[in-house]
């Protein structure tokens, strides 16, 4: 089967490469662009934990091809921090306790980021309404719910 | 899990899509939003030679009145129609059902159309559309066909829609004054399909009589099911609680669920009969605003 050439801005920075039409997503970020702060959880469209931004949508790396992105917009966790400076959201899992293991952490964070783009004071229902597709299995959602909240707070500022 | 190898193709317009289908027949499928066909491929359920993406196509997402319907592109995604004011304020059973859908990030991608053409009984979109009487526009090699919502779902993960036909648009008549709708779906967590689901839309006139009904269910069934029985009994009469209630018990009687992971069959008929029930209630009251 025919390789692909595809171009994608990720991050800020356009990337080319070739692939095979088959490559999810999530793989050429991991494995092709060496991005793995995006992770593979269920691998089954379920858990979010590789949810990165489509030109600024949350979605499921793991259900979409690589060649899909050809000439479009990617954010990844890597791309969350500003200047070397932690992005609120980043400071509000620290501060508020939003995570033990860390696995499901980038992907509650781009989905976060995706939430509070489009509304930037959600409501507490809002916040568990916009993560329902991210799911954590140490935490628990309340100190997640909390970090949304100190991130909310601290950008309204 | 890897899918199997495939040649990737994506055409710029409808034309093009439509003679690559011609050329590849069975081997082609249509890749819309992804979030069904990826994760059957992966799973190896679905092996097509050919994906024929048709994502890059313009003019496919639209959500707008015309000429005294709602229309709604086939490659609208779910996300913007849970996000439509035009939705929200003239079809809340469909604003219901979107919401249901799977979770934020699949809704993202995932299409109207692709919910449709999918052909799957446990899909939502099906019973809202079976209850709003909806037609859905194919587009083939000859052009353009209008095919009604009750002629569209054959049987499991199979349509009306030709292998050279391609689901271009949704199209909902505009419902009359004193109208409601509303979407129930019972599931074990978001994201799950519906153990079971149902939609009702209804019409009362002045009085208070209901002068239209429709009634869908969801994964009760090899295809989605058009709960006629139970329409029939509710047409006519004032909509109220024993009405409601009669119509409940016989929606469970359509109802053809069987056991699975999700539950006993008699369990599912019984959440069928309430999941009417509520249906019907809110849409009668939602009639009445």
């Amino acid at each position: 089967m025919a390789k692909q050439s595809i171009q994608v801005k990720v991050n800020g920075t356009e990337r080319e490469a070739t692939v095979e039409p088959r490559l999810l997503l999530v793989h050429f970020i991991r494995d092709v662009l060496r991005l793995t702060g995006t992770h593979v959880g269920c691998d089954t469209t379920n858990c979010g934990a590789c949810t990165v931004l489509l030109d600024g949508r949350a979605v499921k790396s793991c259900t979409m091809f690589a060649v899909q992105a050809d000439g479009r917009e990617l954010m990844t966790i890597e791309g969350v921090a500003l200047d070397g400076q932690l992005h609120p959201l980043q400071e509000g899992f620290k501060e508020e306790h939003g995570l033990q293991c860390g696995f499901c952490t980038p992907g509650m964070i781009m989905t976060s980021y995706a939430l509070l783009g489009k509304n930037p004071k959600p409501s507490e229902e809002e916040i568990r309404w916009g993560i329902s597709g991210n799911l954590c299995r140490c935490t628990g959602y309340q100190n997640i719910v909390k970090a949304v909240q100190y991130a909310a707070a601290k950008m309204a500022k | 899990m890897i899918p199997p190898s495939f040649e990737y193709l994506r055409p710029s317009t409808i034309k093009e899509a439509v003679a690559m289908l011609q050329k590849h027949g069975d081997a082609a499928k249509i890749l819309s939003g992804g979030q069904s066909l990826i994760p059957m491929m992966k799973l190896r359920l679905a092996r097509p030679e050919y994906v024929i993406d048709i994502n890059r196509i313009p003019g496919l997402e639209y959500i707008k009145e015309d000429g005294g319907y709602l229309a709604i592109g086939g490659l609208t995604r779910e996300a913007d129609l849970e996000a439509s004011e035009l939705v929200r304020s003239r079809f809340p059973i469909i604003h219901d059902t979107a919401g249901f859908i799977a979770d934020p990030q699949v809704r993202n991608m995932a299409t109207v159309g692709g919910n449709l053409a999918h052909g799957d009984p446990a899909n939502d979109h099906p019973a809202t559309m079976l209850a709003l009487g909806a037609q859905v526009v194919a587009t083939g090699p000859k052009g353009t066909r209008t095919i009604s919502i009750e002629d569209f779902f054959l049987s499991l993960f199979s349509t009306a829609l030709a292998g050279d036909e391609i689901l271009t648009e949704i199209r909902i008549p505009l419902p009359p004054g004193r109208s409601g709708g509303a979407y129930f779906k019972l599931e074990r967590k978001v994201g799950d399909f519906a153990t079971v689901g149902v939609a009702a839309q209804v019409t009362l006139d002045d009085s208070g009589i209901c002068q239209r009904a429709g009634i869908g269910l969801t994964n009760v069934g090899g295809t989605p099911i058009k709960a006629r029985k139970a329409e029939d009994l509710i047409r006519g009469k004032p909509l109220d609680a024993a009405a409601i209630d009669h119509a409940a018990q016989i929606a469970g009687q359509d109802s053809e669920p069987s056991s699975d992971l999700r539950g006993p069959a008699d369990y599912k008929k019984a959440m069928v009969i309430e999941l009417t029930r509520r249906a019907l209630k809110q849409a009668g009251e939602r009639a009445r605003k």
